[in-house]
């Protein structure tokens, strides 16, 4: 979708302002929002395209006043009232109203260890030939999904050139919305920043994105 | 209108340690930690172990630790640039928002810069989580448009005419940055070099550091 949280070549947020001796969290309360957000992607059994959804439908406006970790709580609360593992009400009572559901899995502590080291690979075996190869010039798609993309707005409808491939991955558009993971080839694109934003742009600047298949054409 | 403070920097939790006085988002996020724990949807003890990966155990010194391995040893970095999940995973890095790793070499004639413009995807096994101002709208949305003048905002001078190289993390591939190694290190050994890797360095809005210097 076409939300705040495609943020590429937007203008007016002011300086980016670096915290010296930044501690990894600034309150508490950010360090039981990320555990959380982590133990509870488990037990609900989402996956991190959903998780993605869910933080960035909200309302552009809301979007961009909170911090990052509120909107992790926000995408967190969505997902469980969603699935009725919590309900709105319990939310705003903060105790429990109604009884729990049955969850796939607890994550228990003498597994977290081994859960993190081991990740969430998004990599497929191929099972449809690569269509794109290195060096190839393709064209960023001119799509504006309304649900959940990987594609950035400040890309489409851009030429770029193939400079990776990296296998076959998960497709988040159809995995974020309860399709199935639907596996494509998945590359690197470099586009020329005069590509990507005009003659004023600087000339010696490149960016790359990460395009599944689907998101590319051959050069229009 | 400086009353409030800005959206989106992070800093917006002035209330907390204040005695007694608890900010909304503390007194909320306890309230679902209570209501999981009551449903026993989640183990306290696992919130305890997965904070104190990120707080103590993961965190840039791992990345800075692979950067000073390919400065010392040429096939270790043919590794590294080749395939990166491998390599890091020869010193034991692997795992959550790591799981698909690319390095990414800063030269005379290239500068790269890594950023996640559509939420905050960073390299965890690597570097641990990311600063408030990676996943802040002005980093997000200038990188891809006007890299020079964020590394301006870094203090950090890349002349003109030196390839800018952004990466914008839109997959399930985190970048790590191979930084140059600073002059005046030719007799560091691996733990010193180590030393002068910052995490900034690693994303590519800093430098490594000259021997002597301070972070």
């Amino acid at each position: 979708m076409n939300g705040a949280h495609d943020m590429g070549g937007m203008m007016g947020f002011g300086p980016v302002i670096a915290e010296k001796n930044e501690p990894v969290f600034h309150a508490p309360w950010e360090r039981r929002a990320m555990a959380l957000t982590l133990a509870m992607a488990a037990a609900g059994g989402w996956s991190i395209d959903q998780s993605r959804a869910a933080r960035e439908s909200q309302h552009p406006a809301r979007y961009l006043a909170q911090t990052y970790y509120q909107i992790w709580i926000a995408g967190l609360e969505k997902l469980m009232v969603e699935r009725g593992l919590v309900t709105r009400d319990e939310l705003a009572a903060g105790k429990v109203l109604q009884p729990a559901k049955t969850v796939p899995r607890i994550l228990s502590a003498d597994t977290v260890a081994t859960t993190l080291a081991r990740g969430g690979p998004t990599a497929r075996v191929p099972t449809t030939p690569q269509r794109f190869q290195i060096g190839e010039r393709v064209s960023a798609r001119n799509m504006h999904p309304a649900g959940h993309t990987r594609l950035p707005r400040y890309v489409r409808g851009h030429v770029g050139v193939i400079t990776d491939v990296h296998g076959v991955h998960v497709f988040p558009d159809s995995n974020a919305t309860g399709g199935g993971e639907r596996p494509q080839w998945l590359y690197t694109v470099r586009f020329g920043a005069r590509e990507l934003w005009g003659e004023g742009a600087d000339k010696a600047a490149t960016v790359s994105v990460d395009a599944w298949e689907s998101y590319l054409e051959p050069e229009k | 209108m400086h009353d409030e403070p800005e959206p989106g920097h992070g800093h917006e939790d002035h209330d907390h340690e204040h005695g007694s006085h608890l900010s909304d988002m503390e007194l909320r996020v306890r309230a679902l930690e209570t209501i999981l724990v009551e449903k026993r949807y989640v183990d306290p003890a696992a919130l305890d172990a997965i904070i104190e990966t990120y707080e103590v155990k993961v965190g840039p010194r791992n990345g800075a630790k692979v950067v000073a391995k390919a400065w010392v040893d040429p096939a270790y970095k043919a590794r590294l640039l080749k395939d990166a999940t491998a390599a890091i995973a020869e010193l034991g890095f692997t795992g959550r928002q790591g799981e698909h790793m690319v390095a990414v070499e800063n030269t005379d004639k290239v500068h790269n810069l890594v950023v996640c413009t559509l939420c905050s995807c960073y390299p965890w096994s690597v570097l641990g989580l990311p600063p408030v101002w990676y996943k802040s709208a002005p980093y997000r949305s200038r990188a891809v448009i006007d890299p020079r003048s964020v590394l301006a905002d870094f203090g950090v001078q890349v002349s003109d005419d030196k390839e800018m190289r952004v990466w914008d993390s839109t997959a399930e591939i985190r970048y790590l940055v191979l930084p140059q190694r600073p002059a005046g290190t030719e007799h560091c050994n691996e733990e010193q070099l180590a030393a002068l890797v910052t995490r900034d360095s690693m994303i590519g809005t800093g430098l490594a550091m000259s021997p002597g210097a301070t972070p």
